[in-house]
């Protein structure tokens, strides 16, 4: 592990240690992995509710005339589909149609946007717009300034509510309200990374402790726990939504990933990769991003394990974990597309060894609505 | 704080070792079970198997990885802990008694005197 003093801290750094949390390396960070265990925490935000520390997340701020028309030529949704508020999971390709990364586009105002993107990619992104970006669009990087919680699981709403007030304006689904906190602006957008309902809340890095603080205060009644990036992990897993660096990456384009419905093909403006993925679209994918499971129990997948049918390799996962929700190991995996079908009876090897899995259809887990 | 019996001896890897005669029996400590948490999977050694100290001989696997763990002595693995594989979680529960991983017939007796004793890995641990 690399010296922790050499890492990227958040504003929430020395609260997670007095809350006595494991921090680990991830993406460059120091952050919490886990409180009291990854199961306990996983099984909180699918009952009751957890709040994660995402401040580590970038926040950049796009905005001016032409904002929405340079938007739709850098990402892979079409951004003219948002109205003012809403907001949209999207992808940033290279020209080979591979991700770069894959985030989420706030449109704030009629020309001014959001953009939520991935820690680790942080300096990469932004290099990459800013590169590109035309006169009369600005581009701020307000990530450090940044704070962010994501507060997800059944009785997130309800404890948002109680810390910002009755009149706090609960968001829609994918949509960002913003409001106030001890005169502080605090943004809520109904988005996460749990598959539970809930809200991920950007505010000034500043408040970050005081905010956090009445945050747990106002959920303990209500079973809210201080959540990791281990049930992180296994909460996305279970939802199918992708990490990127793991099940996406350069190499890997968003129809081989499965992320075809947040690509438009169709919009007027080109995009990097649009002529890869135009090319693709016509011939057809030669491997793509499947979920499998263990079928008779036994150790679970973890990322680079080959699958294999008979003496053939068919496939390599890129995330696996055991299910808290299903109690066995699930995953995901690029297979060929030949054995992509759910039903497909794999083959994992472990060590050496060889466990028996199947491919299933996404997710493992919904929550019931 | 960890529990760390004064009988025992423990391998730098976290392992711990009791001896009885040119019998050992192996596990993990608490320490151990504390940093793996929520163990799910364990994998373990076939009986006969002759091993040497210091070389991996069976996988606990948590929620976050699978871990090594090694053999503090050499010698002839003579029996498993089979409990292990339905109940997995019993490495967090007691991970000094119901969950021992493995015994071994020690070829070398006197290589357990290179193991830390119980302050030496307390230390260690930082505790």
């Amino acid at each position: 592990m690399s010296d922790p003093a050499s890492l990227q801290k958040t504003a929430l750094h020395s609260a997670h240690q007095k809350l006595g949390a494991r921090l680990v390396e991830f993406g460059g960070w120091h952050m919490p992995v886990q409180y009291t265990g990854i199961v306990d925490e996983h099984k909180a935000v699918r009952e009751t509710a957890g709040v994660f520390d995402i401040s580590h997340m970038g926040e950049f701020y796009i905005s001016g005339a032409g904002a929405h028309a340079f938007l739709n030529g850098l990402l892979t949704n079409d951004a003219g589909k948002l109205a003012v508020v809403q907001g949209q999971y999207t992808l940033m390709l290279n020209d080979d149609a591979g991700v770069i990364d894959d985030l989420i586009l706030y449109r704030l105002l009629e020309e001014e946007f959001l953009l939520v993107v991935n820690a680790a990619k942080i300096a990469e992104d932004r290099a990459w717009i800013q590169q590109r970006l035309p006169a009369g669009v600005t581009f701020e990087d307000r990530s450090t300034a940044t704070g962010a919680l994501a507060l997800q699981g059944p009785r997130s709403l309800q404890i948002a509510r109680a810390l910002l007030g009755a009149g706090w304006p609960m968001p829609e689904h994918n949509h960002i309200t913003a409001y106030s906190w001890n005169c502080q602006p605090v943004f809520a957008a109904r988005t996460g990374y749990t598959g539970e309902d809930g809200v991920e809340l950007f505010f000034p890095a500043e408040i970050a402790e005081a905010f956090f603080a009445a945050l747990l205060e106002a959920g303990k009644p209500l079973g809210l726990k201080p959540t990791g990036l281990g049930a992180r992990d296994t909460l996305r897993l279970e939802a199918c939504l992708p990490l990127n660096g793991n099940d996406l990456s350069p190499t890997r384009t968003p129809l081989e990933a499965g992320l075809g419905a947040f690509v438009s093909l169709t919009k007027a403006e080109d995009f990097p990769g649009k002529e890869v993925l135009l090319k693709q679209k016509a011939n057809g994918v030669n491997e793509k991003l499947v979920a499998f499971r263990l079928t008779q129990g036994g150790p679970p997948p973890r990322a680079h394990y080959a699958l294999f049918l008979g003496e053939t390799r068919v496939g390599e996962v890129t995330s696996g974990a055991p299910s808290p929700t299903l109690g066995c190991g699930v995953g995901l995996a690029y297979v060929e597309i030949e054995f992509a079908e759910p039903g497909t009876k794999l083959e994992l090897e472990v060590r050496g060894a060889r466990v028996p899995v199947e491919v299933v259809k996404k997710p493992f887990y919904k929550r019931a609505k | 704080m960890s529990n760390i019996p004064a009988e025992l001896r423990y391998a730098a890897s976290h392992e711990w070792i009791k001896v009885e005669g040119t019998a050992g029996t192996v596990g993990i400590s608490d320490h151990a079970q504390s940093e793996l948490s929520d163990v799910v999977y364990v994998e373990l050694p076939k009986v006969g198997t002759k091993v040497t100290a210091g070389s991996v001989v069976a996988t606990i696997e948590s929620v976050k990885a699978a871990s090594d763990i090694y053999t503090p002595a050499s010698g002839e693995i003579t029996e498993v802990n089979t409990a292990l594989t339905k109940n997995p979680e019993l490495v967090n529960k007691d991970p000094y008694g119901a969950a021992w991983l493995f015994k071994i017939a020690l070829s070398a007796p006197d290589e357990v005197q290179k193991l830390q004793d119980a302050a030496a890995y307390k230390t260690a641990i930082g505790e």
